[in-house]
Formats: C-alpha cells, structure tokens, sequence
C-alpha cells in the first residue's frame, strides 16, 4: 500500500450505518419505545370537500383504553395567522392545518385523532367515531380542473420563470419539420417504504423531543415551535434514520402535527403512524399535460421550442414545478418560449417528488426530441449533438461544467448504439419487438449554506456532525468518507451523527444537494481540527514535523507525515497527549461566500446525464420486458462511487416505474385516490429490473461547490423514463405520448 | 380491526362445532384474511384458527387422483414433486401469484377463500355491495381497469383474484368440505359462485363448512399445458387477464381440452361448449379463434377495462398455441413463449 493510501472522497465505501439498519439497531421515528405511550390512529374524512357537521365519539370513548377523541372542537389552542404554519419550502397559501376547523379539503383528511393506552385499542375505536359531513362539489380529474388552471401571481420562490428568446411562434410556422403533441404524466405517489410517523416524548414543562419522519429535523423544530406555541429550545426533533422519503417529507406532514397537538393537549408521549392508504392523504407529483411543439432545419436543426405545460395542485395552496425550462436550457433552439400554469383540484396539494419539475418536463420533452429525430430523419443520439449547446441556452449563462457529449459517448459506446438499426419494428428475436431508444437527463447542481462539527478526542476517535438527514441516499457514508479524507483517519474510528435538530445547522435535505453543502461543512469542521492538531504536534518531543505549515504535510492512516519526507511523522494519538488535548472541537459553516455568489449570478450549475434502454415487446399481448439500461451521468466529484451508483440505480428503477407502472386512479365520484395500496399502486418489481449499468463520466469541476460535487440523488430518474418510452417506440412505431405505458395504452 | 374471539381447533370435529354460528371465520394461513381485518373489511366475532387440523398432507388416492390437503402452503404444494411432474399447470399457476413470502404462508383452503381485490371492496369509505349488502356499487363506472368483462351490472363486476384457482378449473379438481351436515364434494366449476342477487357470497360453502382438501383427478394433463398470466407488471402483481390450458393430444388431434380464465369474471371462466367443439379438431389457427370467440362471447367491459377483451382473446390464442406446441409459459424466465 501506498505510504499516503487512504480511505477517502472516491472511495466506494459501503454504508457506515449498513450493520445498524440490518440488525435492527437503527431506529425509525415510530420505533422509539417510551413509558406511557398513547397511541393515535387518525379518521379519515370520507368526503372530499365540505365540512364537518357532527362527530359521535360516544362508541368509540367507549373502548377500554380510550383516553380521548381529539378534533378541532377539543384541540388545543394553536397559531392563527397562515404565516405561522410555514414550512422551509414556503408554498404560497393557506398552508393545511389538521384537526383546525370543521372544514373538509380533501378525501383522507383526518378529522379525528383517537388516542388510547394500546395501538390496537386506537385502531379499533377509529373505526366508531361516526363524522357527519355537509358535502360540497368537488372536482379532483385534472382535465376537468384545467377549465380553472391559472399562472399564480405570487410564485412559488424556487420557481424558475421561463425566459423566452426569439419569436418562436414564427420560427415554428416556417420550420421545415415539425412536432406538434400533448403529453401527459399521471398522478404518482411517493411511497416511500417507511410509513409517515412521530413518536412525540413528553418531558413536562412544555418541553418536547419529536422523532419524526422528515427530510429536514430543524424545519420541523420551527415549524412546531410557530404553529403549536413552543418555545423553539423547548423542542428538539431527531429523524437519525429515515426509511426513504422521495420529498414526502420536506414539508412537515399532518402527522407530526396530530401527534403534537395530542401530547400538547394530554401532556403525555403520543405516537401516530400513518396506514400505508393514508400515505396516499398527502405529497404526490403533480399530473401533468403539455404540449409541445419543435420546429427544425432538414438537419433537424431547432429553430424553435414552444412548450406549455399544467401541473395540479391543491385548492388551498399554489405548489408550482420548474417543468418547461428543460428542453429550453438544454438545447441551443435560437427560438424558445414557455408558459405555465397550475390547476386546482380537491385533493393535498402536489408535492415535490425525485427530480420535481426536470423528473416530468425534462422527460415529456425527450419524448418530443425523439419524435424530432424520426421526423427529421436522423439518429436521436446524432439530434442532441446537432442541437448541443455549450452554454444555458435559454439563460445565456455558460455552465460551471458540462460533460454531457462525453456522457453521450461514453453510454453510447457501453450500450453499443452504433449497432442499432434505425427504423422502428426493424428488431426482432423471436416473437419480440426489440427497440432501442435514450433520451438525456438534466437537474439542478445546488449548494446550500451548512455547517458541521468535528469533535477529536484524546483516543484519535472523531465524531463529526451536522443536523442533515439521511433518507437512505447515504449522507452518513459520505460525511464519514469526506471526515476520513480531510483528517487521515480510518472510517473505523469516524462517527458521522445526523438527523437532530440539536446538531449544527443544516437545510432540509432535498434537491441533491446535501452531499455538497454537508460534505463541504464536515470538511471545514476537519480543516479546523488539523490545524489545531498540527499545532499541537509541535508539542511532541524532537517537533519531528519541525513546525511544517498545514500545505506541508499529508493527514493519513492516522498520522500527520512531512510531505518532503515520510519517514517524519507524528501520530494523532501522540499529538494529542502530547499537547495535553482531551478534545479539539471545532464548528464550521460551509457557504457559497462572494465568490460563490458571484459565480452563481454568472454561470449555470447543472447535472447532465445521458439515457440508453432496450427494450423488448410483445406486440400483440402488450407486454414490454426493460431488459438493458445504460445511463451515464456527468455531476462532477463522487464522494462514494459505491452509494453513488446505488441512487442512480433506485433513480432508473423509478424511472422505469414512470414508464409503465406508477399511477394512482381517482374515483371522480367519491373525489379519492382508490388504489391506495402497494398491491394496486405498482412500482416495479424485482422481474421488471434488468440490467442496470452506471457510467460516473470525468467531470472536473472546483467552481460549483466547495468540494467539487453536484449531487446525484436525483438525476437518475430524469429522462429515463423517456428512454423506455422511446424504446417502445423504436421497437413497436407505437408512439404513446401519456405515462405509464400500461398493456392497455400499448394495444390502443 | 374488531375485537374478536381467538379460538384454537385441535381437530375437526372441534373446528365444526366452533365455526358453527354467525360472524366466525376460520383462520388459516391469514394471507388475505389478516389484511381484511385490519382495514376493517372483513369483521369475524370469533375466529378459529385451524393451523392444528391434520390437514398438512399431499396423499395418493386409490382411484389416482392426489389429494391436496387444505393446510399444505401454497409453496409446498407448487414444489412437490407429484404436482410439479403431473400437474404442473397448478404448479405453474400459483407460481405466477403472489411473491414467494405469500405463498409460504397462504394455505390451498385460504387460496380458494381468499377475496376480490376490487379497489371499492377494500376501502371501508366507500360503498360496496360485497362487503356491505345493499350498500350499492361504485366500482361500476368508477375505477374500473382491473374488473370484470363478464356481465353487464353492478353485481357482476367483481373478479375472484387467484391464479391457482383458474388452474383448479381447467383440471377440474373437486373441493372436499365438511361441516355441521357431514361431508360433501363439490366439483370445482360448482365451488365458486356467480354474483347473482347475494354479490357477497363469493362461493357455495354452507354456513360453518370448511375446506378439507383439494382433489385433483387423475388426468394432469401434464404434456399440452400452460398457464399465461398478463399483468401490470411482470411479477406480484394480480391478473388482468390470464388463461389456464388443459389439453390432451391424440395423434395430432385434441382429444380434450379446458380452457379457464382470470381476471374476467367473479369466478374462474369456462365454457365447456367452447372446449367440447375443440373435440377431434387439429390444433390451429381457426380452431383456437373460434375457441376464443365462444369463451369471450357476451364479453362486456365499462370503458377503462374495454382494453380487457381483445386482451382475453389473444392470451387465449397464445395459450392455446403454447399447450398445442409443448411449450408453457415459464414463470420465471418473463418472455412470453
């Protein structure tokens, strides 16, 4: 082994809380065991919209257990202004407060809490609370709520207006070839596999802990805080683990709330989880129609891109998507333009879900790409490269960094894409249409301001922390991995801590951006401690290291070592006894600074990706086999290989959900979700997961975070879906504009 | 989930006496059981759990037929070695069901029980003549995709779920019960019932029968076989259509053949006039169009599950060919043969 080896950024570590989640040690927030636990177990609002005229909880009080029956008639008090029931992602409205008045918003809402000494008590008593309801019309079919779709006037503040350029309407008349459809995505729900819970823990005197499922524990802490009148000290929130999340839980979702209002009104620890049909009450991603229209040269050439796309969204708050900036951005068209719109419908209000916006625009607009290509008569591979722009076209900004030709070629050459025969049905074995289609995949490289601790004890043990979360995506692993690589030290001796409110200041964890902003932070916090350390390695008899500045020595395999000669050395464990140090601790915030700022105003900062997929159909009974998948990713830095990979394979398999599987119906009668279950609401099994390969393309990059990373939790799902369907297209000239592919929109 | 009674049968005459009355289930493997109870949708005051009964065996029978005992796993009685060598089309079909973790649960007397998975049935919120007589149904002209084509009301909408049942159909197994009135059997086509004016009552077991066992007649058509299921989603997922084929070549003619469908109907669907005009015909084309045609004649669907039909019709001609050819459907290798 190398003198200076080390286990570091690009190492593919497996996951440091790996033993932990297999053995069970880990715990989620409904598995926090607590004396005098009352269990809530919410009622669902049969109607969809109206209001509440009258509960009979006298049967239900009636059960052995009962405590109580909580609604908006016996709650406790709680805030009044709409401005204390923000959340971090600040969705302009009327923020949804559950058990708040007698009023009805959509099927599902709860509108009773039971509380009882046992869960089984609960469940059993919710089901005797009998609601009486004045039901008012509802409408929850998004093609009838586009009659009232609207552009809000105050926007969503994530929302990246479209910037037209040119006069694409004109441009578009004289193109020579022309795509002119609609396409559409179905409602998807997130379904991550750990239910929405809260165990909330009652310490007396107003002082709560709350282990809740959530993306972002300090939003929580002052979303309660605000909403539910606590001292924001008083609250603490720890999600340590969270068994995925999708976006399900960047907002605060209504079971965090029921479970506090319920220990606030009973002044005991109250637990509340939600049913596998109740998480079908709340985040879902948007349905969504666009129309798109692409006008190009014979060369298929754009001249022009005219997209216009709806989204829905609640009749209480206006959720929007960044869904027509994609094709706009990506693509050198010297004419674009694009309009949005929200829809309101009687359900929750749509939420951010994997890649929001880029995960349905980005792939519908593939989808026309690929139309393009055929009209035009040239490879859609041959078409992105025609079209390839090296700048942000649609805001003339260059990028920090762009490898997408190099993704193009590199999945390209591992797919074998040369080697296809381009008219579609032209592929067979056997009985089966083979087809091969790709597409290209785009997201936003963020970064936010973050900060971390890092704690070294007299031992070499280090502790690092940060008030972050890991929904699965690895973000322990990677806070290790980037402490490991700063400090020198083995994994072993590393814990990452996360997922508590009491930690260092962190975002809520989303948009891909938590490896970046986190990572950077525990690299700065380590940063500090080396010097510290450097410092106190001086103290060590015969100043072996001779007072070498921290840009002359090397931190590894546990030990500070001269750079110009390695046989001088000083171990962590003797730097610190020397110098007397039980612990050097030190707190760093990781933020763009002006140069970050500067930057960001003057380039892009973007993932790129491209997307390879066989397919195989049987034709005549519907059936479509996704038997390869290539997809190639540019996002600068890998902190793990290992577990970046991994979200990039739960992206395409997602992705291939979108595809052909996910897609939650609604009774349009009763106004709800009726496939609220996973048998009926299917994402893909493991029979319709084939080859999956992962392609990390070189992308230096310094410039666009502190680290060099951009992210990778949700670039593997945008434009996948496209692929499969571009597939099916090129194996069947079937061409189906609406997702999921299901058998009976392929034999249409 | 109600409160209810826990009872534990030590043997059958125990179980008889205890699943005698109103409002009492038995419990078995609890696959679909457990599931209902807990949504509230089904709501026994007592429930018998049968686990103890000797009823775990796969017994050779005198006249040839095998014997499937009610409580043998889904799983148990898929890899026997009698069942895979001599009927494998009940093999193949409950591998085609469910996921493996099911099937080591689920008993073959529960698979038979076991209910719809209309979407309505399931959600206590809404109203479902199945689960509450004279509520109405909203699944008629509601969320449709996964209902039934056969019938034109809404009694008639509901489909019986399992593949193994389709299976059971086309070999025309008999359903051995017992109960306060003594033994009986029930020949398959019989057990299942449809709809009519009482859609809860999902088959012809009296009051406080219970199954026993499976028998399986001696005939397995274990040569011209298949069971083709098409679905959402290539595994763990219910049929949207499927078809069971039985058949028995004789020089290069059909000297019998069944034919069952899932995903159809509110029972497995047969039509003995289709098969018997199979009878001494060579396995072709026209033949298997006209099979399709008299199986799927009064085939209605309610718009979302119009797709079903044409579906139907050709799942039956590919099983067909496939039976006709030797050649069934893998159920793991996912290509359709």
């Amino acid at each position: 082994m190398d003198a200076f080896a080390k286990v570091g950024i690009g190492t593919p570590l497996p996951r440091v809380d790996g033993v932990d989640k297999v053995t069970g040690r880990a715990r989620y927030a409904a598995e926090y065991a607590l004396p005098d636990l009352l269990y809530g177990v919410a009622v669902p609002s049969r109607i969809a919209k109206g209001r509440i005229t009258g509960i009979d909880d006298a049967l239900a009080r009636q059960v052995p257990g009962v405590v109580e029956v909580l609604t908006h008639e016996n709650r406790p008090s709680e805030a009044w202004f709409n401005r204390s029931w923000k959340d971090e992602l600040d969705i302009p409205g009327e923020p949804f407060k559950a058990l708040h008045d007698e009023k009805i918003l959509f099927a599902g809402q709860p509108v009773a809490l039971v509380l009882a000494e046992t869960f089984e008590a609960a469940r059993y008593a919710s089901t005797l609370v009998q609601v009486s309801y004045e039901e008012e019309a509802h409408n929850v079919d998004f093609q009838a709520s586009l009659a009232e779709k609207f552009e809000p006037s105050k926007k969503r503040s994530s929302f990246q207006p479209p910037k037209n350029r040119g006069d694409a309407g004109a441009a578009f008349t004289r193109s020579e070839v022309k795509v002119d459809a609609e396409y559409h995505l179905a409602t998807e729900h997130h379904n991550p596999m750990e239910m929405h819970a809260t165990t909330v823990e009652w310490h007396g005197e107003g002082k709560i802990t709350v282990y809740d499922k959530t993306q972002g524990s300090q939003g929580v802490q002052s979303f309660l805080a605000s909403a539910f009148g606590f001292s924001k000290s008083d609250v603490r929130v720890v999600n340590a683990y969270v068994g995925g999340a999708f976006g399900s839980g960047l907002r605060p979702q209504w079971q965090v709330q029921v479970a506090t209002l319920a220990a606030k009104h009973m002044k005991r620890s109250v637990r509340v989880v939600m049913t596998r049909q109740q998480m079908f009450t709340h985040a879902h991603r948007p349905e969504c129609t666009m129309s798109i229209r692409l006008g190009a040269d014979s060369s298929g050439k754009l001249n022009a891109v005219i997209t216009d796309a709806t989204t829905s969204t609640s009749r209480f708050e206006d959720n929007m998507e960044d869904i027509v900036i994609w094709g706009m951005m990506n693509y050198a068209s010297p004419n674009a333009m694009g309009t949005y719109a929200i829809a309101p419908r009687d359900t929750y209000t749509s939420a951010d879900m994997r890649a929001p916006g880029a995960a349905t625009g980005m792939t519908l607009f593939e989808i026309a790409m690929d139309e393009l290509a055929y009209a035009a008569r040239v490879d859609p591979l041959e078409l992105r490269m025609i079209n390839y722009s090296e700048v942000d076209a649609m805001n003339g900004t260059p990028f920090t960094s762009k490898a997408l030709r190099e993704a193009y070629r590199e999945g390209a050459a591992r797919f074998g894409w040369e080697r296809r025969s381009p008219e579609p049905r032209s592929m067979k074995e056997g009985r089966e249409l083979i087809g091969w289609g790709m597409a290209t995949g785009m997201w936003d490289a963020m970064f936010s301001k973050t900060s971390a601790s890092a704690k070294l004890s007299a031992n070499g043990h280090l502790e690092v922390a940060c008030a972050t979360s890991d929904i699965g995506t690895g973000t322990y692993t990677v806070m290790a991995l980037v402490a490991a690589d700063t400090l020198g030290l083995p994994p072993e001796q590393i814990t990452a801590r996360l997922g508590d409110s009491s930690l260092p200041t962190s975002p809520v964890e989303g948009g891909s951006w938590a490896a970046a902003s986190s990572g950077a932070a525990v690299q700065l916090a380590c940063q500090s401690v080396a010097k510290k350390l450097l410092k106190a390695a001086d103290k060590v008899e015969g100043r072996p290291l001779g007072g070498a500045s921290l840009d002359e020595v090397v931190f590894a395999d546990g030990r500070i070592t001269l750079k110009s000669d390695a046989g001088k050395s000083v171990g962590v464990i003797e730097a610190m006894r020397a110098a007397e140090l039980a612990v050097i601790e030190e707190e760093e915030t990781a933020s763009s600074g002006i140069s970050g700022l500067v930057s960001m105003a003057r380039k892009s900062r973007n993932t790129h990706s491209a997307i390879f997929c066989e397919v195989r159909v049987d034709e005549e009974l519907g059936q479509v086999r996704v038997t390869r998948i290539v997809n190639a990713v540019a996002a600068g830095r890998i902190i793990n290989p290992k577990t970046a990979r991994s979200q990039i394979l739960g992206g395409v398999v997602m992705g291939i959900g979108m595809a052909l599987h996910e897609e939650t119906f609604a009774d349009k009668k009763l106004g709800r979700w009726m496939n609220h279950n996973l048998a009926e609401y299917h994402v893909p099994a493991h029979a319709d997961v084939e080859a999956i390969d992962v392609i990390f393309v070189d992308e230096h990059d310094p410039e666009v975070t502190p680290l060099g990373v951009k992210g990778v939790g949700e670039i593997g799902i945008v434009g996948t879906a496209a692929a499969v369907a571009n597939a099916i297209y090129h194996a069947t000239g079937k061409r189906i504009r609406s997702l999921p592919i299901t058998i009976d929109r392929l034999m249409e | 989930m109600n409160r209810f009674d826990y009872l534990r049968a030590a043997d059958i005459p125990e179980a008889v006496r205890q699943g005698a009355g109103e409002h009492v289930a038995f419990l078995a493997g609890g696959t679909n059981l457990i599931d209902l109870m807990k949504e509230s949708v089904e709501r026994p005051r007592e429930l018998v759990d049968i686990n103890r009964l000797p009823l775990r065996d796969i017994t050779e029978m005198p006249d040839g037929s095998l014997r499937l005992g009610a409580l043998v796993t889904n799983a148990d009685t898929a890899y026997d070695d009698r069942v895979a060598s001599r009927y494998p089309l009940l093999s193949s079909a409950i591998l085609a069901g469910a996921s493996p973790q099911l099937r080591n649960a689920a008993t073959n007397g529960g698979n038979l029980n076991q209910r719809t998975r209309c979407v309505y049935f399931y959600d206590v919120q809404t109203p479902c003549n199945i689960r509450s007589p004279l509520l109405g149904c909203c699944a008629f002209g509601g969320v449709y995709r996964y209902n039934a084509i056969r019938g034109s009301s809404p009694e008639w909408i509901a489909t019986h779920p399992s593949d193994m049942c389709v299976a059971l159909a086309a070999l025309s197994a008999v359903v051995r019960v017992t109960g306060p009135e003594g033994d009986r059997a029930i020949p398959f086509e019989d057990y299942h019932r449809l709809p009519g004016d009482e859609p809860w009552r999902d088959n012809t077991l009296k009051p406080g029968e219970l199954v026993t066992s499976i028998d399986l007649p001696a005939e397995g058509f274990a040569q011209n076989y298949t069971y083709l299921k098409l679905r959402d989603r290539l595994s763990y997922a219910f049929a949207l259509v499927s078809v069971a084929v039985a058949m028995r070549l004789e020089e290069g003619r059909i000297a019998e053949v069944r034919i069952a469908l899932g995903g159809v109907a509110h029972k497995p669907w047969r039509r003995p006039q289709a098969e018997e005009a199979m009878r001494n015909e060579q396995p072709g084309r026209q033949v298997f169009e006209r099979a399709s045609e008299a199986l799927l004649e009064g085939a209605v669907g309610q718009g979302e599950n119009d797709f079903k039909i044409p579906l139907a019709r050709k799942a039956i001609l590919r099983a067909l060919s496939q039976a006709a050819a030797g050649t069934p459907q893998s159920q793991t290798d996912k290509r359709i043969a």
